[in-house]
């Protein structure tokens, strides 16, 4: 359960789109059903009072949005962040990618989302609909008279269960407490693929990756990629789509995408979120996030604008290509 | 009785300034390395895109090797600290996939040291041999 309502910042949207501040406003639209929640952009306060919504299945991250957005868009926009989404949010501005003054951020607390495949492997299929006004979720499905009760932390997004920060880095406006960056486990499922042997870590991925159906969407989700030319669209870079022969497409796509965003990822589990297949692809960006901080030092994407990327910078001392598999028992 | 035996692709990338002349040293000073390794000359190690290590797997390279000039010696001032960066990351996340890292390396090799060249060739290609054929990076279509 969130702990601000829907109400609080509708609210806070009608005053600003009221008084001038901003001219449209980012945030979280109603879907299909109450948990396929999609982003949306609202002018004025019929539109919010119809369609906007707040609830756990409001996980995603606008930052890439404004982008695009702030380009079209005449005067500011308003557009709601949770803590994770303002590391993204710093992370494009270091990078130049929107203007900070067409945006105006109002950060909002998390709880932590809920992730409705872990909802549907509890409740089964079906799901007709979602109240969300109790502590926990009351899920109605077509095949069960009375509601299923299941608490958002038992259903919580692979991303929210390792939370890195609850901390706000960018923001005009907060509404809600400041939070703290936690300490997390996040590097936990690294390790333990780190621990096993190269045959059982390429059997593992293997699995993983073959599934993988090639429709972009953790590229177009992810924050990090915003390039306006991707070398996936080009169809003469041989990883275009799947192919038919094996699965090396998969690997090759799934380096190279989590490769270009390497240093620059902020950790948002946006990737992981968007697929339809279900792969850890965060897995891939945090290896990266973890041999960083091993090999270079501690560094967060996005903790503070203007920061460098540790992959754009050097020291003379850095430790060599072959020592980085001299570390502990990595290959033991 | 015809005897198939197996020979590496091995695709090495040379820095035009320091491993390329090494190369041409050791030949100069006829020293031997396997003729499976085929240079690729590049303006500076930094020139290579990891891409380019991920295409040469896909064609069919059984290992790849980057030479550039020794780390404070490069040509452009930095590139290869860059490539030094760049490659740690890149040869980590392979091995995470389960591609032995044995088959990936970056040496720093000068225009004089054209005994390391041949040696570090030498002992490059026993390693791959020992591996034997690359099976998991490559793209069945690209066989021929």
């Amino acid at each position: 359960m969130q702990k601000i309502t829907r109400e609080q910042l509708i609210e806070k949207a009608v005053a600003l789109l009221a008084d001038g501040t901003v001219s449209c406003v980012l945030g979280w639209s109603k879907g299909e059903f109450d948990y396929d929640v999609t982003p949306a952009i609202f002018n004025n306060e019929e539109e919010l009072k119809a369609n906007f919504v707040f609830n756990d299945f409001c996980g995603v991250n606008f930052s890439k949005y404004l982008v695009a957005k702030t380009q079209k868009c005449e005067g500011k926009i308003l557009v709601f962040l949770k803590p994770c989404d303002t590391y993204s949010f710093n992370q494009l501005l270091t990078e130049h990618r929107f203007d900070r003054e067409k945006v105006y951020a109002v950060g909002i607390p998390c709880e932590g989302m809920a992730d409705v495949a872990k909802v549907k492997t509890i409740c089964g299929d079906g799901i007709a609909s979602i109240n969300f006004d109790g502590e926990n979720l009351a899920v109605t499905t077509l095949y069960e008279d009375a509601p299923v009760m299941i608490s958002t932390n038992d259903v919580l997004a692979e991303r929210c269960v390792n939370c890195k920060s609850k901390k706000h880095v960018a923001y005009d406006e907060l509404i809600g407490d400041e939070g703290e960056v936690i300490e997390s486990n996040r590097f936990d499922e690294v390790e333990k693929l780190e621990a096993m042997t190269p045959d059982e870590r390429f059997a593992f991925w293997q699995n993983e990756l073959s599934r993988c159906i090639r429709c972009n969407a953790c590229r177009d989700a992810c924050p990090a990629c915003t390039c306006e030319k991707c070398v996936f669209d080009n169809p003469n870079s041989g990883v275009e789509n799947k192919s038919p022969a094996n699965s090396f497409e998969e690997k090759m796509f799934h380096i190279i995408r989590a490769f270009h965003v390497a240093g620059r990822c902020t950790d948002c589990g946006e990737c992981s979120r968007v697929c339809p297949q279900n792969i850890p692809l965060h897995l891939l960006n945090r290896k990266f996030i973890k041999d960083m901080n091993e090999f270079y030092g501690e560094y967060q994407a996005g903790a503070e604008v203007g920061s460098r990327a540790p992959l754009v910078d050097y020291t003379t001392e850095d430790l060599e290509p072959g020592e980085v598999f001299n570390r502990g028992d990595m290959n033991a | 009785m015809q005897v198939n035996e197996y020979k590496p692709l091995i695709v090495a990338f040379c820095c035009n300034w320091c491993s390329y002349a090494g190369a041409d040293l050791a030949g100069n000073n006829r020293l031997n390395y396997p003729a499976e390794v085929k240079i690729i000359r590049v303006p500076c190690s930094c020139r290579v895109n990891p891409m380019f290590i991920l295409r040469a797997f896909q064609r069919g390279a059984d290992g790849v090797i980057i030479c550039g000039c020794h780390p404070g010696d490069c040509h452009y001032t930095s590139g290869n600290y860059y490539t030094r960066r760049r490659m740690a990351a890149l040869f980590s996340m392979l091995d995470y996939l389960g591609i032995e890292k044995e088959r990936t390396r970056v040496e720093w090799v000068s225009a004089a040291e054209g005994a390391k060249f041949a040696a570090t060739m030498n002992d490059f290609v026993e390693k791959v041999v020992a591996l034997g054929e690359n099976k998991r990076l490559e793209d069945l279509r690209c066989k021929k």
